[in-house]
């Protein structure tokens, strides 16, 4: 059986259940004191062992971030949050000088990768096309298949390890993207980012693996401030799988990722994510907060960057994967489906930003809603004056399940360049009770005739993402809204 | 013993009653017509016996192979073996004909505690049966009944029929809507379908249909109650006397 074979098998057991992933490791943590201060950017500085520039850098973003305001735009709604009350570095303790084989990581740990479904003792036994770096709250524990992928002349490590290892490209393009100064959250991910990936494809190399990172929130109170960079040199194309599952827990957890991506002349990355955090129990108790800045940026001539997500977890998700399109020809996707249910909220969509020639850009948006959720597309297509004959095509289609739910759809169109070509549909529909009798009549339980209705309604997304991801986000789809019917 | 029993059924909808007091029985194998004017409860018996929510059943038994039907869910219904072809089959976009009914199948499978089919296999047998229907690989790829002709979905209701194999079709208004061609085709369909363990219950306005499905045993429907019952000179005679005497016993 090949690993990939082996993910699919694991991942349906995972998923064949409601959500499983409520249990929490007994790791011993080392933590930093609660609260947040210039001391406590530099205890993760130090923590990390990283370079003087990197200390400044974060110092400069946490003092930004001191005369910053929480943004209120968005439609949703939840308490204040106390930034002094969340812890901002946890790592298991015995991780401190980092395993140097699967041998050396924690018997605990490994238990829990398996209860996640990730076999990496397996995968390194196999030959495999998937390399998984895994985070475990803070420091990534465990790189496989680096080897194989040193040897192309892929970089895949942590984001830390990149500081220390490859500080000029670090320092080339870590902020170049979502800069410093970007936004509330972008800039205290700034300033306390504990880990991540990095990985740079050098010219010319079509990367033969799909790479993934799954994320885990695993230590209680802790905020998630993950980091990650990818870089496509020239003419070459990366395949980045994220997935995330978090234990179940009673308080609100802060999660504030950055993701920045960056494509070279005729370079491809294609960025898959499916978002499985939890999302809190009916009344929204206890799911994970998910602010998250995604951004990527075509620098290059006829190159490409495509965001495929499917976002099922989260109390509240806020979260907008965008392109900048600066070299001429390039191309930008994103593909969503949001679904919400019970007291989920979600306000999600991308932001498409032409600045060269003949730019293109597609944006298909799925949003479901159920229960008593709310679920928000918002994107914004902008047109720069240079972008002489740019292109976007915006479909956004929400369905409903139920009556107490919401869907709504905010697109800004700014086009600066008469020779832009702009379009935007947008649908709105409920699934009806004939399709649900339709469906049981023929056999299928209540929940089932859900899964295989909302399965339809998004399929111009799932067909994107990539084969591994497609059976786990298929299933997740109909778990994510068990209990919304009958 | 007989397959289905229906015994003094009454059911509304909205508070309103529409049936009246239905008592019918259908045996093995057996085919059964019924006829009857627009509103005589024709449609709402088939949904009652499937089970579609928002009819109350306010009296009366259904026994189906010995089973209380009414306790049953509709998916349950389906699963024990009843099938209904809609008058106005539903859409659903994004899910290939192929996919939905190789759900369904294997809903049937699970709830009789087997196995899932092989999907090669399966698809074998899907393509097979189609062939017969006139129904080619593009049709089994498309969304179900999402841009269908009015006789394209009957024949994939028929599709869906034969492939899930029921104990028991009830066949709603299988005739409208279709041109001459299309109704052969269909009655076709039907017909190959036809054995000794499989009943049928067709529910029709009109004989035409009949001359292609012959039935065993022919219903008038009027006012919620069977008025009368007989053999198939019954739907000749409906024919050429119209509903015009069961229309006068207007409640």
């Amino acid at each position: 059986m090949s690993a990939t074979a082996e993910t699919v098998d694991k991942v349906k057991d995972l998923t064949a259940d409601k959500y499983k992933y409520g249990f929490s490791t007994d790791i011993e943590m080392e933590f930093a004191p609660k609260g947040l201060n210039e001391d406590i950017v530099r205890f993760i500085s130090a923590k990390k062992k990283e370079p003087e520039w990197m200390l400044e850098w974060r110092l400069k973003a946490y003092r930004h971030w001191l005369t910053m305001e929480t943004p209120n735009w968005a439609k949703v709604g939840y308490p204040e949050i106390n930034y002094q009350d969340v812890y901002y570095y946890a790592a298991p303790k015995n991780m401190e000088d980092g395993p140097k084989s699967l041998d050396e990581v924690d018997p605990e740990l490994l238990k829990t990768y398996e209860k996640l479904g990730i076999p990496l003792r397996e995968q390194e036994l196999l030959a495999g096309v998937v390399a998984v770096d895994a985070v475990f709250d803070s420091v990534s524990v465990a790189t496989t298949y680096k080897a194989k992928l040193t040897e192309m002349g892929v970089v895949f490590c942590s984001i830390s390890e990149a500081v220390r290892e490859y500080p000029e490209m670090v320092k080339k393009y870590l902020g170049s993207v979502v800069p410093y100064s970007d936004n509330y959250f972008a800039t205290l991910n700034c300033a306390v980012f504990t880990d991540g990936s990095f990985v740079y494809v050098p010219k010319g190399l079509r990367c033969p693996m799909e790479l993934s990172t799954y994320f885990r929130i695993n230590a209680e109170n802790t905020g998630q401030f993950e980091r990650t960079l990818i870089i496509a040199d020239e003419g070459a194309y990366v395949s980045y799988l994220e997935g995330c599952t978090a234990p179940q827990r009673d308080e609100n957890q802060l999660h504030a990722a950055v993701v920045e991506l960056v494509t070279l002349e005729n370079a491809e990355i294609k960025y898959s994510t499916v978002q499985n955090w939890y999302p809190g129990d009916e009344t929204g108790k206890g799911g994970i907060y998910n602010f998250v800045t995604k951004r990527g940026a075509c620098r290059g001539a006829n190159s490409k960057i495509s965001w495929t997500q499917v976002e099922t977890g989260s109390a509240i998700t806020w979260k907008y994967p965008s392109c900048i399109l600066q070299g001429d020809n390039s191309v930008g996707e994103f593909y969503s489906v949001a679904i919400t249910n019970n007291a989920q909220q979600a306000d999600t969509g991308t932001k498409m930003i032409h600045l060269g020639k003949n730019t293109r850009s597609t944006i298909i948006s799925k949003g479901i809603s159920a229960g008593r959720a709310d679920n928000t597309y918002r994107g914004l297509v902008k047109v720069m004056p240079k972008a002489d004959g740019a292109r976007n095509f915006t479909q956004c289609d929400s369905l409903l399940i139920g009556d107490k739910c919401g869907a709504h759809t905010v697109p800004y169109i700014e086009s600066r360049n008469p020779s832009a070509r702009v379009e935007h549909e947008a649908t709105t529909s409920k699934i009806s009770d004939d399709q649900l009798f339709y469906c049981m009549q023929r056999g299928l339980s209540a929940e089932d005739a859900v899964g295989v209705i909302v399965n339809g309604f998004c399929k111009e997304v799932m067909k994107n993402l990539p084969m591994e991801f497609a059976v786990e986000a298929q299933k997740l789809i109909g778990i994510s809204l068990e209990g919304s019917v009958g | 013993m007989s397959l289905l029993k229906i015994e003094n059924l009454h059911a509304a909808i909205d508070g309103k009653e529409i049936l009246r007091g239905i008592d019918l029985e259908i045996g093995p194998g057996e085919i059964h017509a019924i006829m009857g004017p627009n509103g005589s409860g024709k449609s709402t018996l088939s949904y009652v016996l499937a089970g579609r929510p928002g009819y109350d059943v306010t009296a009366g038994s259904v026994t189906f192979q010995g089973k209380d039907l009414l306790a049953l869910e509709a998916n349950e219904r389906a699963n024990e073996g009843i099938f209904l072809a809609f008058q106005y089959p539903v859409e659903i976009p994004g899910v290939a004909g192929m996919t939905f009914l190789r759900e369904s199948y294997n809903a049937k499978l699970r709830y009789q505690g087997e196995a899932e089919a092989d999907a090669m296999q399966f698809l074998k047998m899907v393509r097979a049966k189609a062939k017969t229907l006139n129904m080619n690989d593009d049709m089994l790829k498309r969304p179900v009944n999402v841009g269908f002709s009015g006789g394209e979905k009957k024949r994939n209701e028929i599709l869906q029929m034969a492939v899930l194999e029921p104990t028991l079709a009830v066949l709603d208004e299988t005739d409208s809507g279709l041109d001459i061609d299309a109704l052969k085709l269909v009655s076709e369909g039907v017909n190959a379908l036809r054995s000794a363990d499989r009943s049928m219950l067709i529910i029709t306005h009109y004989q035409r249909l009949l001359n292609y499905i012959q039935p065993d045993h022919v219903h008038v429907l009027a006012h919620g109650r069977v008025q009368r019952s007989g053999g198939r000179e019954l739907a000749l005679e409906l024919e050429a006397n119209g509903y015009a005497e069961y229309a006068e016993e207007a409640a």
